[in-house]
């Protein structure tokens, strides 16, 4: 059990290493983009030009840039933003590592759960009007765009109604952290949770809905009726379990994604600092420190989420074992 | 009497119309008794096995007629009512070993799950039934079985942990569709062992659904041969096999390469292939291959006789 999780880890570094070479050449050894010029300014004379040139290392080999920027990154730390001089980098992706962890794994638990419920109910009433139901409403869900939910829900719970017995308790937008706050954190997110959650809810719901259909054509839930066994037994016991298989696929990809800073627009709707929120920023400002930062922690999480992912098929399914 | 089934109709419906893919099936199967049932593929072998179990599940099947387990009529029977004979009184094994157990679990957990819908008994005290059936099945290491998973195990470890699961609450009525043809002939001669075993040791009655007429004359005590949807021709083995009736049986029994004497140039084949369920010859389905073909063939041939019955109108006439 040692060995493979070991080599598991090697071809984690191993796929980080490649990113980071891969986004470090796209920003800094493109044609054309001279990050000297950009921290410069935009009429800066050729002598400044050369002096932040030098005083950055950008007139050394591209191999000693990328070794630098590394080690700027994960040995010292101190790797400041081009446009916010003396802005620390990493500090900042990590003050925004919680605030993104915090969002994406209660919206998560959100559709996990209720698209696990949605996809059994909406399989086990196949064709009859309870399913259409709830597959309409898993389309409706899809169909929505997240950053129009999110300033809906924020009319209704910060504006319209604020001010009912309904919303009354929805705090200011913003994050507060759970160790300061357990209370005003879980209250703050609960809104954002359930927006990030519905689109979720709705693929996740009729993915699994699909899959276990299929299993139910399977020979051994044949084998499964002539046991004996009662419909519920076999749904949730024979069909659900080897469904989850495809599910847990979708989950890990969609997972690291989110906490790689995909839930951007759920953080700028509701007014957290979170990891998408950063990259965001720094995209928009071609802060190229932070963009390094963020994408090699971004890339980090995909990996991991896959590696999870990798770990909970052998628990799935013990085909994946042995092979 | 165990099973008695009375003019068995399966129909199903779809877009070319109403199709039959069974047409009025009858027999009568004792305790104690082993049925081969013979046919090629689509006579509706299979579907009889199913239409037994309760497992025609198709929304668009339509059964008719009436199947007595034990005096009780099982067509139409509540499905709470049928799951607690399924598995538990009637068994079935089922034809591909490959895809019939869950491949995430185990065997042992598997067959300790049928064992405790039908019993009140702990998980552990299940196993240790499980380990005994499948010792019982020619398991070389039972114990270590029980923690296999279905992939783990070669096709007629996994046929042979099936039929343990059919056995595992000891069936009064076991039908098994075709178990041995996906084995080597080895595996073959203990499971038909492990079938005879069954029925001597528990009087159960077994139906024995296969192709080969090898296994039927081994084992059957009475034999059905089915074509296109219909029992042609119903006796003891004793008659089947020596005065086969039905023009389609001779042409059966002699397409087995003999054993024994001078080895046939070629073997001889029946012509043709069997009718399409949806367009039906008029008359005798049979009629089109068949050698001895005559006038009265146009209509349908009724399943005549007593013990020894065949549906055909040149044992009838003659």
């Amino acid at each position: 059990m040692i060995y493979p999780i070991l080599r598991r880890l090697g071809q984690m570094l191993f796929v980080m290493f490649g990113i980071s070479v891969i986004v470090f050449l796209i920003f800094f050894a493109t044609p054309g983009a001279d990050p000297a010029a950009r921290i410069a300014g935009r009429n800066a004379t050729p002598e400044v030009l050369e002096a932040v040139r030098h005083s950055f290392g950008f007139d050394r080999p591209l191999y000693v840039q990328y070794a630098l920027m590394m080690q700027k990154i994960f040995i010292t730390g101190d790797l400041t933003s081009f446009v916010n001089r003396g802005w620390k980098v990493v500090p900042a992706v990590l003050d925004s590592i919680p605030v993104t962890l915090s969002l994406v794994f209660g919206a998560a638990f959100l559709w996990v759960v209720f698209s696990i419920i949605i996809g059994v109910v909406a399989a086990a009433t196949r064709e009859s009007w309870l399913d259409k139901l709830l597959m309409a409403l898993g389309l409706l869900g899809i169909s929505m765009p997240v950053y129009w939910v999110g300033e809906v829900m924020n009319l209704i719970t910060q504006s319209r109604y604020h001010d009912t017995w309904m919303f009354s308790w929805v705090p200011p937008l913003g994050y507060k952290n759970l160790s300061d706050d357990p209370k005003g954190w879980f209250l703050t997110l609960v809104i954002p949770w359930i927006t990030l959650a519905i689109l979720y809810i709705g693929i996740y719901g009729r993915v699994l809905r699909a899959a276990i259909i299929e299993s139910m054509q399977e020979d051994y839930i044949r084998t499964a009726r002539a046991k004996g066994l009662s419909e519920t037994r076999i749904l949730l016991r024979h069909a659900l379990r080897t469904s989850l298989i495809s599910f847990v696929t979708l989950f890990g990809l969609d997972f690291g994604a989110l906490v790689g800073g995909s839930a951007l627009l759920t953080e700028v709707v509701f007014g957290l600092q979170g990891i998408g929120k950063l990259t965001y920023d720094a995209l928009q400002s071609l802060d190229l420190p932070m963009i390094m930062a963020t994408v090699l922690y971004a890339s980090m999480f995909v990996v991991i989420a896959n590696a999870v992912v990798d770990f909970v098929y052998i628990l799935l399914d013990p085909r994946v074992k042995t092979s | 009497m165990i099973l008695s089934v009375r003019d068995l109709r399966v129909s199903f419906r779809t877009e070319d119309g109403l199709v039959r893919v069974l047409d009025g099936v009858s027999f009568d199967l004792d305790a104690g008794e082993i049925l081969g049932v013979v046919g090629e593929s689509g006579s509706g072998k299979t579907m009889s096995l199913l239409a037994i179990m309760g497992l025609i599940t198709d929304p668009n099947a339509v059964i008719e007629g009436s199947i007595r387990y034990k005096g009780q009529e099982i067509v139409g029977l509540s499905a709470r009512r049928m799951q607690r004979l399924r598995g538990n009184e009637i068994a079935m094994i089922f034809q591909d070993p490959m895809t019939a157990l869950t491949p995430v679990y185990t065997i042992g957990w598997q067959i300790a799950e049928q064992i405790r819908t039908h019993n009140r008994i702990s998980h552990a005290a299940a196993l240790d039934r499980v380990e005994e059936l499948l010792a019982e099945v020619n398991f070389p290491n039972p114990r270590e079985a029980l923690t296999r998973y279905p992939h783990q195990l070669s096709g007629g470890m996994r046929q042979r942990a099936v039929i343990a699961m059919a056995l595992s609450c000891d069936p009064v009525l076991l039908v098994a569709d075709e178990p041995t043809t996906a084995l080597d002939v080895t595996v073959q001669a203990g499971i038909l062992d492990l079938v005879r075993k069954l029925r001597d040791t528990h009087q159960s009655a077994v139906m024995f659904v296969t192709h080969d007429m090898g296994v039927v004359s081994e084992l059957a005590d009475r034999v059905v041969v089915m074509y296109a949807g219909r029992i042609v021709e119903r006796g003891s083995r004793q008659d089947v096999f020596s005065e086969p009736l039905h023009p389609y049986t001779r042409a059966l029994l002699g397409s087995i390469p003999p054993l024994t004497g001078a080895k046939p140039h070629r073997l001889p084949a029946i012509p043709g292939s069997p009718p399409s369920l949806l367009r039906l010859p008029k008359g005798c389905a049979f009629g089109p291959r068949c050698p001895v073909r005559f006038e009265l063939c146009d209509e349908k041939p009724p399943l005549v006789g007593g013990s020894h019955a065949a549906a055909c109108f040149r044992v009838s006439a003659a």
